[in-house]
């Protein structure tokens, strides 16, 4: 794909194509301008790839020069380099060139939100002390100017060891030019003097360095005395020993939290600093400001949550139906074709039922997928985001989490995959594991359509009251997903991942209308992102239970069934045939299935089962829906010899007719609920066991959700079944 | 008195900040620290966590947390 592109452009444009010569690390506060910097700076020439052994994307581009080319990294924002969440810990180490096999960046690029230079300064006193080459680009210039902002470039550079500082508007593209131009120089520029405001850490750094037999940068030294937990304090104290260390650290911070200390001086700092760079005037409060300042009252702020809410819940899930029908009648119409065209047997099937619909599961999730993102985008990039875990955060705290764990929860009603990938910006680890075990038990829509089959199937369309008893079961059972996840986390932070409460400490930034090119290409990104995480598991896991269902197939029933429709073919003619046919078809297909390796796993574990009600066909269908819960209606319409495109009218009256051999009803009331509620809280989904592994970097966590949700599926099924039986 | 007992719209200046308390760290390095000036905004519903701007910047803040940081009110006139 990529070759067949790169050969269309005219080769005088490769040649200008120049390779990077050197890297910069765009680094700064979360919601400074970076990444619309970044998309500015490198347009779309990025990729999306991988740091060796580390879960956060590298995003990195490249800016052409006039006679150069710059490797720009874009990287999550931080406040400190402390770094607290997963994201803040992969900023830090990616520009201290702490990761395997990355070399550190050639220089930064310090990216300086105008509006908010206070915190920003902050941090940029930490990014001199690294004594690497570094350029500013002050952001959102246009935005202070006309919150009456004044601020003297000259002041700021006074203070601020000599790097070159570049005001900009990112999103006019005013001062983007100038800046570019600098680019080129900033690697071979020096490193920034040493920040004023605090010459005691560098000076006990240096001390230190002067006494060790092979010196480490100066940088890792102040780390070490900084965060007692880092990597770098034991080697510190290896070659000097713990005492001196202990003794440079009781200098610089008595009794005190080092970075408390840390905090009081550079902040100090600052503020001197702001105080005589910045001019702020009297501006009268905008209709605009006052409006917001209203919506952010407590009732009101909470209404628009959950207001909020029910638009993006109504979007995934109404404006995605059209798609994801189209999707679906595409994947028919093609397996239709193709079936017409080749031979029956292997190959056909091998295309119809493992590629088409591999590749159609993939793709039936876009639609919503699409849509949640595009609006999750839009609200992070208003700053609403933040507001959304401030205002729930009481309730979450409820069960042990914080605000922070509303998003990710709230996406996996669509998907616990990007769900899960959205905890990375939780800043408490044991928050961040309870929400990651947490998200899988919300409904995500592959529950929907097993859902929809036996309901339809099996629950009176009657109305209570004003509701829907259709309505109310489906309605139950999010609230099974929602409660079985909520005390999930409740229970673990309870035993497993104890721990004290998760800090809540967070900016709320204001509010900002989101940009349109920033949402589009970070809508891309995503749903790269989506397509190769989830994207291959969900297609690979189609083709092996393809293989399951296909193999070993018996010749004899291809035989039988020939022989059937030859003699229907000599006594039925038309339409009548053609039923005939199809059914004959039908029911051989139903008879492989049978003896397939899972036809022969449904009857394997029956014994299993049977205490749930189920007999082997059923048990089949589940087995085939563990590594992927979707395909168990396609299972089931093959299984009950409908075809497995059939109309739903004429599986469900197939299920209800089902029978044991003794010829007992097998879809009775309490087993259909105890089936209902083993798929509401089973984990059958290989690619949320897949990302769970990546995302906490281990097999004990995916292990025991598994485990965990299986056992809970199991019991409640077998209680229900079992009570609901004798009743 | 502490942050925790100010109302919406009120202006203070933080006098002093207990860090050895839990999760008190984190808010400082945002810049909660002894001498700077703060706006109370609103809270959430039930009064918990509540809003904090310094400097411009709000920052979220749990009422637990709140009661280690002494402050004086300010007039708003100045
Ligand atoms: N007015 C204005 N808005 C900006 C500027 N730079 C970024 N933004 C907006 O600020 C928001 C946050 O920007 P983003 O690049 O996502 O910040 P990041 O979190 O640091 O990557 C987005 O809505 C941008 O459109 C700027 O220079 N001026």
């Amino acid at each position: 794909m990529t070759d067949h592109c790169a050969a269309r452009v005219p080769v005088e444009k490769i040649k200008f194509r120049r390779r990077a010569s050197a890297t910069l690390a765009i680094i700064g506060n979360p919601n400074s301008g970076k990444s619309t910097l970044f998309n500015r700076l490198t347009g779309l020439r990025q990729t999306t790839g991988n740091y060796p052994g580390v879960t956060v994307e590298k995003h990195a581009g490249t800016v052409q020069l006039e006679s150069t080319a710059i490797e720009l990294v874009d990287l999550p924002g931080i406040y400190c380099l402390g770094g607290y969440s997963a994201d803040e810990r992969i900023a830090v180490d990616v520009i201290l060139g702490r990761i395997a096999d990355t070399p550190a960046p050639g220089g930064l690029l310090v990216v300086l939100d105008a509006t908010h230079l206070y915190q920003g300064l902050y941090l940029l006193q930490q990014l001199m002390e690294m004594q690497v080459p570094m350029i500013v680009a002050l952001t959102m210039t246009d935005v202070a100017t006309a919150n009456g902002i004044d601020i003297s470039i000259d002041v700021l550079k006074k203070h601020l060891g000599g790097i070159p500082i570049f005001p900009v508007a990112t999103t006019t593209g005013r001062g983007l030019d100038a800046l570019k131009a600098a680019l080129a120089g900033v690697v071979d520029s020096p490193p920034p003097q040493m920040p004023e405001s605090w010459p005691e850490l560098s000076q006990a750094a240096d001390r230190l360095i002067e006494q060790m037999d092979t010196p480490v940068p100066r940088i890792d030294v102040i780390q070490a005395l900084l965060h007692p937990d880092s990597v770098h304090l034991e080697i510190l104290e290896q070659q000097l020993g713990k005492p001196r260390i202990a003794e440079a650290r009781f200098t610089l911070f008595a009794d005190e939290p080092p970075q408390a200390v840390e905090a009081r001086r550079r902040y100090r700092w600052v503020r001197d600093v702001l105080g005589e760079a910045l001019q702020q005037a009297p501006i009268l409060e905008r209709f605009e400001a006052k409006a917001l300042r209203w919506l952010n009252l407590p009732w009101p702020a909470t209404l628009l949550f959950f207001t909020v809410m029910a638009l993006v819940f109504q979007a995934v899930f109404s404006w995605a139906t059209p798609l994801m029908d189209g999707i679906d009648a595409l994947a028919v119409g093609l397996s239709g074709w193709v079936s017409a065209h080749l031979p029956a047997g292997m190959v056909s099937s091998f295309i119809t039922d493992g590629v088409i619909a591999g590749v159609g599961s993939v793709l039936v999730f876009l639609p919503q997928i699409l849509i949640l993102f595009l609006f999750i985008i839009i609200l992070e990039d208003s700053g609403y985001l933040a507001r959304a875990a401030f205002l729930m955060d009481r309730v979450m705290r409820s069960v042990g989490l914080s605000g922070q764990s509303v998003i990710p929860m709230l996406s996996s009603f669509a998907c616990a995959v990007p769900a899960i990938m959205a905890t990375r910006v939780i800043s408490d680890r044991r928050a961040r594991i309870a929400t990651i075990l947490a998200a899988p038990f919300m409904t995500c829509s592959a529950r929907l359509p097993i859902y929809a089959l036996l309901i339809a199937a099996f629950v009176p369309d009657e109305s209570v009251g004003w509701m829907n008893l259709q309505g109310l079961v489906l309605l139950g059972l999010y609230m099974l997903g929602i409660l079985g996840g909520l005390t999930t986390a409740w229970m673990l932070k309870r035993t497993a991942l104890r721990g004290p409460k998760p800090d809540f400490a967070l900016a709320l930034p204001e509010f900002r209308w989101p940009n349109l090119q920033t949402v589009l290409i970070k809508l891309m990104d995503r749903i790269y992102i989506f397509l190769r995480r989830a994207g291959t598991v969900i297609f690979t896991v189609a083709i092996i239970v393809w293989a399951l269902a296909f193999f070993p197939r018996a010749s004899a029933i291809q035989t039988d069934m020939q022989t059937a429709i030859v003699q229907a073919e000599s006594t039925l003619s038309g339409e009548s045939l053609q039923q005939q046919i199809f059914q004959i078809e039908n029911e051989a297909a139903a008879a492989q299935l049978s003896q397939s390796f899972l036809g022969r796993a449904g009857r394997f574990v029956e014994p299993v089962f049977s205490p749930l009600g189920w007999d082997w066909r059923v048990s089949a269908a589940v087995i085939a829906g563990f590594p992927a819960r979707g395909v168990v209606v396609a299972v089931m319409g093959t299984i009950y010899a409908v075809g497995e495109k059939a109309e739903e009218a004429s599986l469900v009256s197939k299920l209800r007719s089902a029978t044991w051999p003794d010829g007992r009803l097998v879809f009775t009331l309490p087993m259909v609920l105890g089936l209902l509620l083993f798929y509401a809280w089973c984990l059958q989904c290989t690619a949320t066991l897949a990302v769970i592994r990546r995302e906490t970097n281990s097999w004990r966590w995916p292990i025991f959700a598994w485990t965990y949700m299986t056992v809970l599926g199991y019991t409640g099924a077998l209680l229900i079944y079992q009570i609901g039986s004798r009743l | 008195m502490t942050l925790r007992e100010m109302q919406a719209g009120q202006k203070a200046r933080i006098e002093k900040v207990d860090a050895s308390q839990p999760g008190v760290v984190r808010l400082m390095v945002l810049g909660l620290i002894e001498g700077a000036e703060v706006l109370f905004g609103n809270a959430a519903i039930g009064g918990d966590p509540l809003e904090v701007s310094v400097f411009g910047s709000a920052i979220s803040i749990r009422k637990q947390q709140a009661g280690n940081f002494r402050v004086t009110p300010i007039d708003s006139n100045d």
